[in-house]
C-alpha cells in the first residue's frame, strides 16, 4: 500500500505535491491520509476525487484518512464531497463527522458532477439563483459582470462534455485571501478523467497536423490558440473567452492535462506559466481565480484563519 | 406603411421559444444543444412563412447567453439565411440587447465575418459585428436618414458614389439594409421596424 500524507492546506498550489507523491503505480492500493488538513478549497476537493479515480484505476479502491480537524469536515460536508467521494474511496476516521444539510447558504456552488448539457444547464440555474448576490455584493462584481461568471462557468463545464468523453466535476467558492491579495476571491475548480487535451486533439479534423504532440503542446495549441479536434470555425472558442474574461478581471487561469500545465497569471501570482514533465494524470484539471473588484478594508469583515491566512468567506447575510 | 414587397416583421422571443423548442424549464441560452434547439425552431417558422421577413431575435428575457449558445444560435441562423445559398430572403434584428448578450453575440460574429443589426433600449438600431469602416459609416447614413440612394451617402460621407455604392450593395447582399431598384435605393432595418 502507497500512502500519501496531504499538507495542510490542499489547493492548487499544493496539489502537484499530492500527485508525485502519489506517483500512480499499477496494482498498488492508495491511501491518502487527510487527517492534518487543516484547509481543502474547490481545486483541492476535486483533485482528491480525480486522484481517487486514477488509482481506482489502477489498483485496488483506495482509502482515504478523513481530517481530524471538525471545521474541515464540515465544509467538506456542506461542499457535498462526501456524496462524490464515498463511491471512489474507503472511508476511515472522520469521528463525529456531520451529515447532509440542506440549503447551504455559505456555498456558491458545491461539488456537482458534470455528466451532460442538462447539468450544465443546474449547475448555471443554481449559480445564478445563489451566485449573484455573492458576486456583486461581497465581490462587487456591476450586475452585468457578475452574469459572465455564469458563462464562464458554462462554457468551461462544456469542455468536459465536448471533449473529455468522461464525466467530470465543478466546484466554486468564495474566500478572503487576506495576505496573499487583500481581496476576496472566487475560486472555481473544474475536473474531468477523460482523455486529456492531447488525445482530445489527436482526432483532430483533417489537415490539423498533431502528429508527435506530447500534452505541453496540445494544451498550448488549444489554450493559446483555439485549437479543437471539430471542424467548425465556431468551436475552441470557449477557453480564448473564458481567458479574455478572466484577464479582465485580473483573474488566473490554468488548465493542467497529463503531464502539463499551462495558465495565464496575473501580478499578483507567482505561478509558473507553463510546466512540462509533470506526473502524469488523466484528463484535464482547471483551476481558476476571481479576485474582488475592490481591496479588502480594515473592519470589512474578512476572517483571517486557514493556511495561508485564508478562510471561506462568509456567502450571504 | 409597408410598402408592397416589403419584409414581413416577424418577432422570436427567444427567451419564450428556447422554453418551447428544448421542451424543458431552461431560463438561459446556454450550451450548444440548446442554441441548436432554438435555431431549428427560428427555421422551422421561417421556412413556415416562405417569404421575405424581418426576423426580429428578442433577447429581452434571456438573462444568460453563453458563447456555444450565441454560435449555434445567431452565427450559424445567419449563415444559413445570410451567407451564399440564401434560401429566403430574411433580415435579422436582435432587439433587447444588454451587455452580457453583446459580448458573446459580438464575439461570434467576429469569428464568422458576421454582422447583425441590433436594437438599442431606446430603439435606435446599431450594426454589430465585422464589418469595414466604409460600410459602416455607409450603413449608419442610411440608418438615420431611413431611406437613401448611393448619391446620397456618397455626398453625406464626401465619398466617390461608386465608393458608397459599393459599400451599400454589400450591405443589402448581408442582408443589413434592404435594397431597392430602379431607383436603386437602400431602407434600413430600423426604418421597416418602425413602420411595423
Amino acid at each position: 500500500m502507497k500512502v500519501v500524507t496531504l499538507p495542510g492546506s490542499v489547493e492548487e498550489r499544493t496539489f502537484e505535491g499530492v500527485v508525485r507523491e502519489a506517483a500512480l503505480q499499477p496494482d498498488t492500493r492508495l491511501l491518502v491520509d487527510a487527517r492534518h488538513v487543516r484547509w481543502v478549497d474547490p481545486y483541492g476537493m476535486l483533485g482528491l476525487l480525480a486522484l481517487g479515480t486514477a488509482a481506482a484505476r489502477t489498483g485496488e479502491r483506495p482509502a482515504l484518512r478523513l481530517p481530524e480537524n471538525h471545521e474541515v469536515l464540515s465544509y467538506l460536508d456542506r461542499m457535498r464531497f462526501f456524496q462524490h467521494a464515498e463511491p471512489l474511496f474507503e472511508l476511515h476516521g472522520g469521528a463525529g463527522r456531520p451529515h447532509a444539510e440542506q440549503g447551504h447558504s455559505d456555498v456558491l456552488l458545491e461539488v456537482t458532477p458534470i455528466r451532460s448539457h442538462d447539468d450544465v444547464h443546474g449547475m448555471v440555474d443554481r449559480v445564478n439563483e445563489r451566485g449573484l448576490t455573492i458576486l456583486t455584493r461581497q465581490l462587487q462584481y456591476p450586475a452585468r459582470e457578475a452574469f459572465q461568471f455564469s458563462v464562464i462557468l458554462s462554457e468551461v463545464c462544456q469542455n468536459i462534455i465536448e471533449h473529455a468523453e468522461a464525466d467530470g466535476w465543478v466546484a466554486t467558492q468564495t474566500y478572503t485571501w487576506t495576505k496573499r491579495l487583500g481581496r476576496k476571491v472566487v475560486v472555481i475548480a473544474v475536473m474531468d478523467m477523460g482523455i486529456g487535451f492531447r488525445r482530445s486533439l489527436a482526432g483532430a479534423a483533417p489537415g490539423q497536423d498533431t502528429a508527435g504532440w506530447d500534452d505541453a503542446a496540445a494544451l498550448e495549441a488549444a489554450f493559446m490558440h483555439g485549437r479543437t479536434r471539430f471542424h467548425d470555425p465556431g468551436r475552441g472558442q470557449g477557453i480564448q473567452q473564458i481567458r479574455r474574461q478572466v484577464g479582465r478581471w485580473g483573474g488566473r487561469v490554468s488548465i493542467r492535462s497529463g503531464t502539463a500545465r499551462i495558465a495565464d497569471v496575473p501580478d499578483w501570482d507567482d505561478a509558473v506559466r507553463q510546466e512540462r514533465g509533470l506526473p502524469f494524470l488523466p484528463g484535464a484539471q482547471i483551476g481558476i481565480v476571481l479576485p474582488a473588484r475592490v481591496p479588502l478594508e480594515d473592519g470589512s469583515g474578512a476572517t483571517e484563519g486557514g493556511a495561508h491566512g485564508r478562510s471561506p468567506a462568509r456567502a450571504a447575510s | 406603411m409597408r410598402q408592397e414587397g416589403a419584409p414581413v416583421p416577424f418577432s422570436f422571443d427567444m427567451s419564450a421559444l428556447v422554453r418551447r423548442q428544448v421542451a424543458s424549464l431552461y431560463s438561459h441560452l446556454v450550451t450548444r444543444p440548446t442554441g441548436r434547439a432554438l435555431r431549428m425552431g427560428i427555421e422551422s417558422q421561417i421556412g413556415e412563412l416562405g417569404s421575405a421577413c424581418l426576423s426580429v431575435l428578442d433577447f429581452s428575457q434571456v438573462v444568460v447567453l453563453d458563447y456555444s449558445c450565441a454560435d449555434e444560435t445567431v452565427a450559424k441562423l445567419l449563415q444559413r439565411f445570410v451567407g451564399p445559398e440564401k434560401p429566403l430572403p430574411v433580415f435579422f434584428v436582435a432587439r433587447g440587447l444588454c451587455e452580457q448578450h453583446r459580448e458573446p453575440i459580438e464575439s461570434v460574429l467576429e469569428r464568422h465575418h458576421l454582422a447583425l443589426v441590433g436594437e438599442t433600449s431606446t430603439g435606435a438600431c446599431e450594426l454589430l459585428g465585422d464589418v469595414t469602416a466604409l460600410e459602416r459609416a455607409a450603413w449608419d447614413r442610411v440608418e438615420r436618414r431611413g431611406v437613401a440612394t448611393p448619391a446620397e451617402v456618397a455626398g453625406d460621407l464626401e465619398v466617390p458614389t461608386a465608393a458608397a455604392e459599393e459599400a451599400l450593395r454589400a450591405l443589402g447582399e448581408r442582408r443589413l439594409l434592404v435594397r431597392r431598384e430602379e431607383p436603386e435605393t437602400f431602407v434600413s432595418l430600423g426604418a421597416l421596424l418602425s413602420a411595423g
